[in-house]
């Protein structure tokens, strides 16, 4: 009995892949753990925690590893693993997993390491692999009972549609209706590529299935962090300053301790914690404190004036952090025909997620454990930083992810988190709701770092580039050197580095990073180099991508649905941009139009074509790109975020604008460029084509070009008058 | 504190609370109606829209003591029964939402602007519904839906 029942609750195979079958209702749950032991307490822990869960009533419920933040993972990664289980779509749910990395992370962000992230795009690509081997397994398992049912051999059996079937007596099986029968198999096999299902009897994946989140989402019903409501639950809010870092002196705590419903005040190094009773008590509290501000390293910077000392800074001897170093670009430049210099800016942009950060955080008793309701784009510890935090270890911490209002990267920061869980410990054990304000999300925001970009070209008499050479000055590593490399470009001498300054501003990953900027400046300088040689844009790439079939075929695509080359409307015209961002190929074209008079740029039509590997679900691939597209055009026409004397000068949606439906393009159209590659990522590809396609279409409209962003009307006008 | 006697979705709620709390408030964090959501606080998202008298409004700036006796509220939850409104059955074709936050809003204000004008031009459209932020980038799809519950068009098209 007790040797029947270790087996069937847990088994390990060579890929590290257990099995259990759990007691009531029999479930059969994978799980991946290197660590049985680990794995084991786990198992105990979360009685549920598996893929997949097959219930009495053959409902077939899915666990998606993955946030939802609007991107579709919710049903694409269970597509996939339907796809191999051979399940029966409507009988599917979907719900997400616990957030407990060791059963349902992915290693595709640092080997060896299991992660829970939901960023840079990768999560189709980050658990393709994993879902199709579990949704394989499960099939095994049932196709395995099934034969022990009919006490046939597994071979003569098969499965469609959520049901096993015996072709030789024509029987078959629901798998609810196998749930009482299921036995384990003494072994679990790993299945490798050629024995997955054949795509050509695919009905999931490249076949759009109506997203599952979206009926909730249209009824109101969907349930973010902040409309979580709890017994006896009490509110908090936090001033923060204007000032990144400031440290706060509260002049009147008395009168605020005072006020109807306060019941505390939390001091953090940089704000003042208050928590209430009501929502309402604890935002009027906020109102009424008087603090002072201490002096932060940001308190002198101004972010308009820093230009000239980033372009000091670029002009410098010392190289600094070097990227990319090609052939040799101190001769190309040297031995060149025609050598280009340009700088290129970009301003700060923040997030504008439409759910402020909140989260709801309840301490045990003895501050020993922690339960906490969040949206949150996870992290390389998939508790979010709270067991360091308390001091607790990470088994006493669970995590109730919920679905995001948006997250473009800020919510993979876990301040808000830590907020929550700091006011929730001083009067525990009743739970917390930590809400921002917008305005506390607009100036405590984490940015896009600002930057300057300077780029040097070198050419041969008929226009070739022979050398292309890429400084940026900014602060934030990877968030400002991401998308510098252009391996795809077949330009014999290379060369990328970043020189870092830091001016103490909170800075975080922005849908595709530093992609939007980079891609920004060396495609415009492409196009400065095309219009200087009479050359078509468009001809010019296509000898650039000569050895990078894949992108290539992108850029013809794009230059096929637009027409490029055609003639169009005299007040109007196009621009081309082609990237790499997260393994997806992409080439996208604008067409615009400029008002000399207001300075306004109208964006009319914007096609794009991808290369993104396997494609799951192609609508949402649409989707994600019309989404990328729009938040791209409302970024380089409208937003700016500025600071002056450390000051962050925006609050809300009146000083910091993002697009409105009534600039908004008449159409954007994607293409899909079929291919057998496994799947990359789509949410971040469209974003950075829109500055340079952008401003391209402008250089070919005007003659003249726009190289700092955003592109606001009073500086298209200055850039027109000069 | 004062007592207010709300209709909301057909049903009538009685709060003790602040005159000056706003609807938006009331709605989510005292009577739990949480469809309805908090985006900005100063009526430029329309994250918060909600009908008052058949028009929409953005509830984070009405306090409670401006609304007048008997004035019905309608929120995302009394639209329809079942979610079943041809505005959000045209959402489910157009597979407009993303994320999802901006939509309760979204929906409530596109209601509207059916009930008052059932064939409205794009540019009519646009101009009804440039008051509703989407971070997400959704516009085109709502567009697509407002024309699809109008007749004007199918999701295929």
């Amino acid at each position: 009995m007790n040797k029947a029942l270790s087996r069937r609750e847990f088994l390990k195979t060579s890929g590290g892949v257990a099995l259990l079958i759990g007691v009531s209702g029999i479930l059969p749950q994978m799980i991946s753990c290197k660590n049985k032991k680990e794995a084991q307490e786990i198992i105990e822990k979360h009685s549920l925690s598996a893929w997949v869960q097959l219930t009495n009533d053959g409902r077939v419920i899915i666990y998606n590893p993955a946030a939802e933040l609007g991107q579709g993972s919710m049903t694409s990664l269970p597509a996939i693993f339907a796809e191999e289980m051979d399940a029966d779509w409507s009988t599917v749910s979907v719900e997400f997993s616990p957030q407990v990395s060791a059963i349902y992370g992915s290693d595709k962000w640092s080997p060896n390491n299991k992660v829970m992230l939901t960023a840079g795009s990768r999560i189709t690509y980050g658990y393709y692999s994993i879902m199709r081997q579990a949704g394989a397994q499960a099939r095994y398992i049932l196709m395995h009972s099934a034969a022990q049912l009919w006490k046939t051999p597994m071979k003569e059996l098969s499965t469609t549609n959520g049901a096993v079937i015996d072709y030789q007596d024509g029987r078959s099986i629901s798998y609810g209706e196998l749930v009482p029968h299921l036995v384990m198999p003494e072994k679990l096999p790993e299945f490798s590529e050629s024995e997955f299902k054949n795509p050509k009897n695919y009905r999931f994946i490249g076949i759009d299935q109506p997203r599952v989140d979206i009926p909730e989402k249209v009824m109101g019903t969907t349930r973010f962090a902040i409309d979580i409501k709890l017994p006896e639950m009490l509110y908090g809010v936090l001033e923060r300053g204007k000032v990144h870092g400031a440290s706060p002196k509260l002049n009147n705590e008395s009168k605020i301790l005072a006020l109807e419903g306060v019941l505390k005040l939390v001091r953090f190094d940089y704000a003042i914690g208050i928590i209430a009773e009501t929502l309402e008590q604890a935002l009027a509290a906020k109102k009424l404190l008087d603090i002072t501000w201490s002096e932060a390293p940001s308190s002198r910077f101004n972010s308009q004036e820093c230009y000239k000392k980033y372009g000091k800074i670029a002009t410098d001897q010392t190289t600094g952090k070097v990227i990319v170093n090609k052939g040799d670009i101190g001769s190309a430049i040297k031995s060149a025909y025609k050598k280009f210099t340009v700088d290129f800016k970009n301003d700060y942009v923040y997030h504008a997620q439409m759910e402020p950060l909140n989260a709801v955080v309840q301490v045990g008793k003895d501050g020993k454990s922690a339960e906490v309701w969040v949206g949150s784009q996870q992290g390389f510890d998939s508790k979010l930083g709270i067991p360091n935090y308390l001091g607790i270890p990470a088994e006493n911490v669970k995590i109730n992810l919920q679905y995001l209002g948006g997250g473009f990267g800020r919510r993979s920061m876990t301040d808000f988190v830590l907020e929550g869980t700091g006011l929730a410990r001083e009067i525990a054990p009743r739970p917390v709701k930590l809400i921002w304000t917008r305005e506390d999300d607009v100036s405590y925001g984490a940015y896009r770092p600002l930057t300057l970009q300077r780029l040097t070209a070198a050419t041969d008499a008929q226009g070739h580039i022979t050398g292309f050479s890429h400084c940026v000055v900014g602060d934030g590593g990877n968030l400002v050197a991401s998308g510098i490399r252009i391996d795809y470009y077949d330009i014999p001498n290379k060369f990328a580095e970043w020189r870092e300054v830091s001016e103490g501003i909170r800075l975080k990953h922005w849908r595709s990073v530093g992609h939007a900027p980079n891609k920004f400046a060396i495609e415009c300088m492409i196009d400065e180099i095309a219009t200087y040689f009479r050359k078509d844009p468009a001809d010019l790439r296509r000898r650039l991508l000569a050895k990078s079939p894949r992108g290539l075929a992108t850029l013809e695509k794009a230059m096929a649905i637009s027409d490029w080359g055609s003639t169009i409307d005299v007040d109007r015209a196009k621009g081309i941009a082609f990237l790499e961002r997260s393994g997806t190929f992409s080439t996208g074209v604008c067409e615009i139009s400029v008002n000399s008079t207001t300075g306004k740029i109208k964006v009319h039509n914007f096609w794009s074509a991808s290369d993104a590997g396997i494609v799951i679900q192609p609508d949402n691939v649409k989707a994600q790109m019309e989404g990328g597209i729009l938040m791209g055009i409302s970024s380089v026409l409208k937003e700016q975020l500025t600071v002056v004397n450390g000051q962050i000068q925006q609050s809300n949606f009146n000083d910091y604008e993002i697009l409105r439906m009534a600039d908004i393009p008449d159409n954007i159209e994607t293409a899909i460029i079929e291919s057998h590659e496994p799947p990359r990522g789509v949410g971040e590809s469209g974003t950075p084509l829109v500055a340079c396609a952008i401003a391209n279409a402008f250089l070919k409209l005007t003659g003249k070009p726009l190289r700092h962003l955003p592109f606001s009307p009073e500086r298209v006008l200055n850039v027109l008058n000069t | 504190m004062a007592s207010y006697s709300l209709t909301i979705n057909n049903k009538t709620y009685n709060v003790e609370i602040k005159g000056e709390t706003t609807l938006l408030w009331v709605l989510r964090e005292h009577l739990g109606l949480t469809g309805t959501k908090y985006g900005c606080g100063i009526a430029l998202c329309g994250s918060c829209t909600v009908h008052l008298d058949g028009k929409p409004v953005r509830s984070c700036t009405i306090p409670l003591r401006a609304l007048k006796k008997d004035q019905k509220i309608t929120t995302i939850e009394g639209l329809s029964q079942n979610g079943d409104h041809k505005i959000q059955k045209a959402w489910i074709e157009a597979q407009a939402p993303q994320c999802g936050y901006c939509q309760s809003g979204q929906i409530m204000q596109a209601a509207a602007l059916l009930a008052k004008n059932p064939n409205p031009t794009r540019e009519e459209i646009k101009t009804y519904m440039n008051g509703n932020l989407c971070r997400c980038g959704t516009y085109l799809r709502i567009v697509k839906a407002i024309e699809i519950a109008a007749g004007k068009t199918s999701a295929n098209t």
